[in-house]
């Protein structure tokens, strides 16, 4: 542990603990809000079909809060998938690769579902 | 002291992890990483499922027909099964979180009550999955 820079880096969590830690709770509120928000809106108000369920993310307020989520869901993901790639793969190369394919999936899903809520 | 560091049985493998019988916490906390994960790689598919849902008429009938008649080469049952496990995914994930979320506000951590609660995040999330199954496969 004396040489711990360069080749022989013991690569480990960058010292964010704290502000992963926070930002997992937080954005998990937020979507266990939204899921009650969302449960809501389905469980009162008639039966369901495509009009009432295309209107009920019509409402502006429901996309902004819907957005809010999407941004949740992908921060969320991001700071558990982290974690799970951290505890199972050791060799940095690969790892790095992993954590670069997640963001790479996360930021597309978002866009594509932003994309979706949008056109509405 | 020699003796005692010639057995220690060294790295744990996966092998050796699964022998071991985990408390209800351990599943518990097991099953929301696997829930996690299986939610973060299945995230594509409920986008699609948002997108056929809301964009138009037509695309919703796609929606409708994707768990009436199938999709491509997937049966329905098969589709139906996927959500299921989705439903299931959600359901534990959701219940383990507001656990940690209620541990962490409260920090009434103690052994006892880390493993009741663990209970009945299991007990619930399987009954709300049960529940919701019946009512997917149209038995209720």
């Amino acid at each position: 542990m004396s040489v711990n820079y360069g080749s022989r880096r013991v690569v480990v969590g960058a010292h964010y603990g704290m502000r992963d830690w926070l930002s997992q709770r937080i954005t998990a509120v937020l979507m266990a809000l939204f899921t009650i928000v969302l449960l809501a809106q389905l469980l009162f108000g008639g039966p369901l079909g495509y009009d009432r369920w295309a209107g009920i993310f019509s409402a502006q307020w429901m996309k902004v809060l819907t957005f809010v989520v999407f941004i949740s869901i992908g921060w969320h993901a991001w700071v558990g998938m982290r974690d799970i790639w951290m505890d199972y793969i050791k060799p940095a190369a690969l790892r790095l690769t992993l954590q670069v394919a997640t963001i790479v999936w996360l930021v597309g899903c978002m866009g594509w579902a932003v994309q979706v809520l949008w056109r509405l | 002291m020699p003796e005692m560091t010639k057995q220690r049985p060294g790295t744990m493998r996966l092998v050796d992890a699964v022998k071991y019988r985990l408390p209800p916490a351990g599943v518990v906390s097991i099953l929301h990483r696997a829930s996690g994960g299986l939610m973060f790689v299945l995230l594509p598919f409920l986008i699609w499922l948002f997108d056929v849902s809301v964009t138009s008429e037509v695309s919703f009938e796609t929606f409708r027909s994707t768990f009436n008649a199938g999709i491509g080469f997937l049966p329905a049952w098969f589709m139906k099964l996927v959500v299921w496990a989705l439903i299931w995914a959600f359901l534990h994930h959701f219940i383990a979180g507001v656990r940690h979320l209620w541990m962490d506000a409260t920090h009434s951590v103690s052994k006892q009550q880390g493993h009741s609660s663990a209970l009945i995040t299991l007990g619930l999330s399987v009954l709300l999955t049960l529940a919701l199954g019946l009512k997917l496969f149209g038995l209720i």
